[in-house]
């Protein structure tokens, strides 16, 4: 299929939102010089290729595989395996990969609740046979199978090993391309890396001026009008910038949106949420533990807010599997 | 300690001034208790960052003290103490979302003039936790098929 000189790509989605592909095509014009160096092997959303085409190749016949989507299904977990199996160069590409993202949300709950609100119990859903889907099914022409569905969303990290990490909800187009050629010139640091992104936080690349933290309430951005020059988190909106790689170009803030963490922790950052959840709650201005509580309170959804892009890839991963006898929660 | 009863695991972060001089203190005096609690001496409760917490769970752990001077006044970095009720709150709310009972979590202050407080949270916290039985964090985390 490939002429011998050119770079053999593939690319993939597992449980992700199609986002990741039209960051690709966001490259404009310099998708046809990708495609002068490059032949395309395998991408599903744009070249007719099956499993089975992919299952044909040789072992490490695909040289660079940008694998996008979270491992949510027994399927994502097998293209996983057979990726890597038939890649040189395994990259998990943009934040479902990397670290779980949004989908990674859903670790919240499990299977069971999830079948049962998204089949069952959803205002939207008329389902009065009660039908739930079955990995495994026995139909008059035989039995067919369909993808398990985990209990838990993982990172493609956590099922193979991972060469490199683009992170990004999605991967913003300057940084892929300054990746796609640091893999043409053969520049690549050292396997492992996060590569697409800086070593900086957001807020370095961030237009507002800070000040001194003290925040006496926080707001939701529906709930207030900030202003267009002091920094977001100094005016009380939670904005996960100082927990967060750089690399976006502080998009969000640039149009007065507060960064939301999509491009993972911040180098050296062992989990994003609990540093983040350190950095919200250290600016809050109370001097007595009743103040303190009454200010955070407000914070409704701690997951949502400090894990919304990494909670599969952050220390403790989801909630409790089976909830404690007798618990609060 | 395997006399067929479970044995919590407990990790308490106590700071050198109040809570650390306490439990020493407890020590010293012979006051009963058990030898579930690993105690880890931070310099000042401000500087225990919730991924301390975390990574305790996650690494095994079945509860989590977190100790220190009382407030306003008794820290001896001034206000390190503020920055520990300013930030426990919303790790108890964190935690709860991630399923964990909060008698496996308890924040406060134990000076160290109050070493008989120290030896009973000991053993209080320790009795609550077993009655809760094992978190097992590691063992969700490894689990393969899910």
């Amino acid at each position: 299929m490939a002429d011998n000189q050119k770079l053999k790509l593939a690319l993939y989605w597992a449980a992700s939102c199609g986002g990741c592909e039209i960051a690709i095509v966001e490259l404009r014009e310099k998708i046809l010089v990708i495609d002068q160096i490059a032949d395309i092997v395998f991408w599903p959303v744009a070249v007719d290729a099956k499993y089975k085409d992919v299952e044909a190749m040789p072992d490490q016949h695909i040289d660079v595989c940008l694998f996008n989507g979270a491992i949510r299904t027994s399927e994502n977990e097998h293209m996983a395996h057979l990726l890597r199996k038939k890649a040189k160069i395994l990259v998990a590409f943009g934040s479902c990969a990397h670290e779980g993202c949004i989908p990674g949300l859903a670790n919240l709950n499990d299977r069971q609740s999830i079948f049962d609100y998204a089949y069952l119990e959803s205002p939207s859903v008329d389902n009065p046979d009660r039908v739930v889907p079955q990995p495994t099914n026995q139909m008059p022409e035989g039995e067919i199978n369909i993808p398990k569905f985990y209990n838990t969303v993982k990172t493609l990290a956590q099922v193979e090993d991972v060469d490199y990490f683009v992170p990004g909800c999605p991967p913003q187009a300057p940084q892929i391309w300054s990746v796609i050629e640091a893999i043409v010139a053969g520049t690549l640091p050292a396997k492992g890396s996060v590569v697409g992104a800086n070593e900086k936080t957001v807020c370095d690349e961030c237009k507002y001026e800070r000040n001194e933290k003290k925040v006496k309430k926080f707001y939701r951005i529906h709930e207030i009008l900030p202003d267009r020059v002091h920094c977001l988190f100094d005016q009380g909106i939670i904005c996960a910038g100082p927990a967060t790689r750089g690399g976006c170009g502080a998009l969000c803030t640039k149009v007065d949106i507060p960064c939301r963490g999509c491009y993972s922790g911040a180098p050296h950052v062992v989990d994003q949420g609990a540093a983040l959840l350190s950095a919200v709650a250290s600016v809050v201005d109370a001097d007595t533990e009743e103040e303190a509580r009454r200010i955070i309170s407000e914070i409704s959804d701690p997951i949502g807010t400090f894990y919304r892009f990494g909670l599969p890839n952050s220390l403790l991963h989801r909630s409790r599997l089976e909830k404690e006898q007798g618990g609060k929660s | 300690m395997n006399n067929g009863k479970f044995e919590p695991r407990i990790i308490a972060f106590l700071c050198n001034w109040c809570t650390y001089t306490a439990a020493d203190a407890a020590g010293v005096a012979r006051m009963e208790q058990p030898a579930n609690v690993d105690i880890i001496r931070v310099m000042c409760t401000g500087r225990i960052e919730p991924m301390f917490i975390l990574k305790a769970f996650a690494e095994g752990a079945d509860g989590v003290i977190v100790s220190g001077c009382h407030p306003p006044g008794d820290c001896h970095y001034n206000n390190g103490n503020f920055k520990t009720f300013r930030r426990m709150p919303l790790v108890e709310a964190l935690l709860s979302q991630f399923g964990i009972d909060g008698a496996r979590f308890h924040w406060g202050w134990i000076s160290g003039a109050e070493a008989p407080l120290w030896a009973r949270l000991t053993r209080d916290f320790t009795e609550n936790v077993r009655a809760l039985g094992p978190l097992d964090w590691k063992r969700q985390k490894a689990s393969k098929e899910d």
